[in-house]
């Protein structure tokens, strides 16, 4: 499955550890936040990276304080229509001011990415080759936006106001 | 109105060609139909029985001349010469093909319109008041916050994928004309205390197989905090919604599982992290917004004037037409014009290209090129002179456009039903047509007074059957169709939900119950100032109840 990161198709350096897998100790990994809350004293003396993957009807107060310890925050999307994790992206970023990878994972699909993006996701195991190759024609469709979000470029109604005030000088 | 400046532009051609290169993906199968169906979706494209369906949007029912002269031409040409006017203000297509969809949104695009989030799990079209700007008993034109709500949830990232389509309505008057309280959120404007005026939030209202009107969660919201508010109901709802079964993933079902108190609480919580940050609506945005809907330049008039007094003492029929179809505007001189699109034996909310036409030029002519659709599914001239009432109304009796029946018996709201919709047990449309011509006498019309029937083809409610004073529902037993009545519903500002008055009974008895129904209520009621709903009330539904069955 490819990997978009920073709107490139990228190798992907992380590699997913199901539940009940060992975990290699020198590679950098992901890992359920049940595991993560399970293991936590021993995974927080790990060396080498590590990124949790998180369930959409989780809440994040769970990993809130260890946030600082992953590289990357996985946010899985079950189904296409099923939008939590728009909402956990943002308040990933916008909330609790997360700076690593947060990642979108499970069934992503190219008409979601710009919505993602927004949300503050930065990089995307997207289902389709051919999806991936079209990233950045996905995110470029539409330039102008109506609300503020995670990220990107100001909300028109930003830009107008901002508009008036030059203009009132 | 709201015209569009070059962002809104810019935003409407690019959403166009996203939409056509997905069309053009679909056809060349690069992606399937499991994956089209939410993105055609919020481009207002269903699937029905027997093709695609596009809704158009017109935002709180608000259209100018130019832009109903263009559905009439989208009509003609890519449709059978008519379009259906909905109970959320929007108009339908019931045949346009899938490689004409782009063009038909091009051709929306040319005049500031499109089919944005008409249809899908994302906010949908806002409704408004009809009468916005225009009613004489309003607090604050609710078109502004509209037009606010309509930009901020335009393709909202985070809310574009809810666990279920959500509807907002807003109303600035406190006669309720919008029916606040049947949708996910209902806003009205009010005034605190302090005479400031801020909005109302109820939350989890709706119609469908679990008829609710909705709690109100806060009182009074200042109005920077609109939108801060509004993303802290919706964030709630995105998260905690459930997406687990269709039936239950309505914001109304949280609403009722937590309590509105608790849920009130989590709204709070989330609002209190929000409030002030960059959704907080600046004094200066609702000054930018509300330049758009200042009113006319209106002529200084009286009330009254011999034009209009000497036709309407002259012509009885005329007379009439005022009663029922016109109503009080805030300026002296000028009045509100309701043309009903509910003529008796026709199909409530459809329009011909032709009569869209008509209507177009009429508002040119008599109505600041204005036209308004109301949830009812009939059309409004909101800037009429009340000196060229007599004049407009020869016209539009010259185009069939003149029924005088506004809230009465014959203003029936009806789902498309089993002749259009893939969900319909039953048939709608032909059960408002015999009910309508069984009332065709508008003299007998106006002697019953206010009265709303509304027809549902299935449980889904679409015809809003639960909050009619007799609301008809279509059922199916055993591959036959049957209609169950409810009683004393109403949408209003004092909304309640119909009940079920007994077992349900075929369609060809439907008409003779309306009857019954009725004819109970002209022999009960103790004046004609008693209306239908109020009578029910005092009455109960015994009276109505031995009427239909006892005979049986």
């Amino acid at each position: 499955m490819p990997l978009v990161r920073n709107r490139r198709i990228v190798e992907d350096t992380w590699t997913h550890v199901a539940d009940g897998e060992d975990i290699p100790l020198d590679a950098a990994v992901i890992v359920s936040a049940e595991r993560w809350l399970s293991e936590r004293a021993s995974l927080v003396h790990r060396n080498a990276p590590v990124g949790v993957r998180l369930r959409n009807d989780r809440p994040l107060d769970d990993i809130a304080e260890d946030l600082f310890r992953f590289g990357v925050v996985a946010l899985e999307f079950p189904a296409f229509k099923d939008g939590r994790a728009y909402t956990q992206a943002r308040l990933l970023r916008e909330r609790y001011r997360f700076d690593g990878e947060v990642r979108a994972c499970g069934d992503v699909l190219r008409d979601q990415l710009l919505f993602m993006q927004r949300c503050g996701i930065d990089a995307f195991e997207i289902r389709k080759q051919a999806d991936a190759e079209a990233f950045e024609r996905a995110v470029n469709e539409i330039s102008v936006f109506y609300q503020p979000a995670a990220s990107g470029p100001q909300p028109v109604s930003a830009i107008r106001a901002g508009a008036v005030a030059c203009w009132a000088y | 109105m709201y015209r569009y400046d070059e962002f809104d532009e810019g935003f409407v051609k690019e959403r166009v060609s996203q939409f056509r290169d997905q069309v053009r993906r679909r056809l060349a199968g690069e992606i399937t139909e499991d994956e089209f169906k939410p993105l055609r979706l919020m481009n207002g494209l269903y699937l029905q029985l027997h093709a695609y369906m596009l809704r158009v949007a017109i935002p709180y029912g608000t259209l100018s001349a130019v832009q109903m002269r263009r559905l009439a031409h989208i009509a003609r040409r890519y449709d059978k010469g008519y379009g259906h006017f909905t109970t959320r203000q929007n108009i339908q297509y019931n045949w346009p093909t899938l490689v004409d969809t782009p063009d038909i949104l091009d051709a929306l695009a040319d005049v500031e319109m499109h089919a944005l989030q008409t249809s899908g799990n994302c906010i949908r079209n806002v409704t408004a008041d009809p009468y916005a700007g225009v009613a004489r008993d309003e607090i604050e034109d609710p078109r502004i916050y509209a037009e606010i709500i309509r930009q901020w949830s335009t393709l909202h990232p985070e809310f574009s994928f809810l666990p279920r389509k959500f509807k907002i309505a807003i109303t600035g008057a406190e006669p309720d004309r919008a029916a606040v309280k049947l949708h996910d959120i209902g806003i009205a404007l009010v005034r605190n205390s302090a005479g400031q005026t801020g909005f109302r939030i109820d939350v989890g209202g709706g119609q469908g197989r679990t008829p609710i009107v909705a709690p109100t969660i806060r009182e009074f919201l200042p109005k920077q905090d609109l939108l801060a508010y509004l993303e802290a109901v919706l964030r709630v709802y995105n998260m905690l919604g459930r997406r687990d079964n269709i039936y239950k993933a309505r914001i109304k079902i949280l609403v009722q599982s937590e309590g509105a108190e608790r849920f009130a609480a989590l709204v709070e919580e989330e609002f209190a992290r929000l409030r002030g940050g960059a959704l907080d609506l600046p004094a200066g945005e609702i000054w930018r917004i509300r330049a758009y809907f200042a009113p006319p330049q209106y002529e200084r008039l009286r009330d009254d004037p011999p034009e209009l007094t000497g036709a309407r003492d002259a012509d009885a029929e005329f007379a009439a037409w005022l009663h029922a179809n016109v109503a009080a505007h805030k300026e002296p001189g000028y009045a509100i014009v309701n043309i009903s699109l509910k003529p008796p034996g026709g199909i409530p909310g459809d329009a011909s290209a032709d009569e869209m036409d008509a209507v177009a030029d009429l508002a040119e002519r008599y109505s600041l090129s204005e036209i308004r659709v109301t949830h009812e599914q009939n059309l409004t001239l909101p800037y009429v002179r009340q000196r060229e009432l007599f004049e407009l109304w020869l016209s539009l009796k010259i185009h069939g456009l003149a029924t005088a029946n506004i809230g009465h018996a014959g203003d029936i709201i009806a789902c498309p039903g089993l002749d259009y919709c893939a969900l319909a047990n039953a048939r709608s449309i032909p059960v408002a047509q015999e009910i309508g011509k069984r009332f065709a006498d508008l003299k007998r019309q106006h002697d019953i007074g206010p009265l709303t029937v509304n027809i549902s083809g299935c449980i889904n409610a679409c015809g809003h059957h639960h909050v009619a004073n007799i609301g008809i529902l279509g059922v199916e037993k055993n591959g036959e169709e049957f209609y169950q009545i409810t009683l004393g519903g109403r949408a209003d500002e004092r909304a309640a939900i119909g009940r079920i008055v007994g077992p349900a009974m075929s369609f060809d008895a439907v008409p003779d119950a309306v009857e019954k129904i009725v004819n109970v209520y002209l022999a009960r009621r103790e004046s004609a100032a008693e209306h239908f709903v109020t009578a029910y009330a005092r009455l109960g539904e015994g009276p109505f109840k031995e009427a239909l069955y006892a005979a049986r």
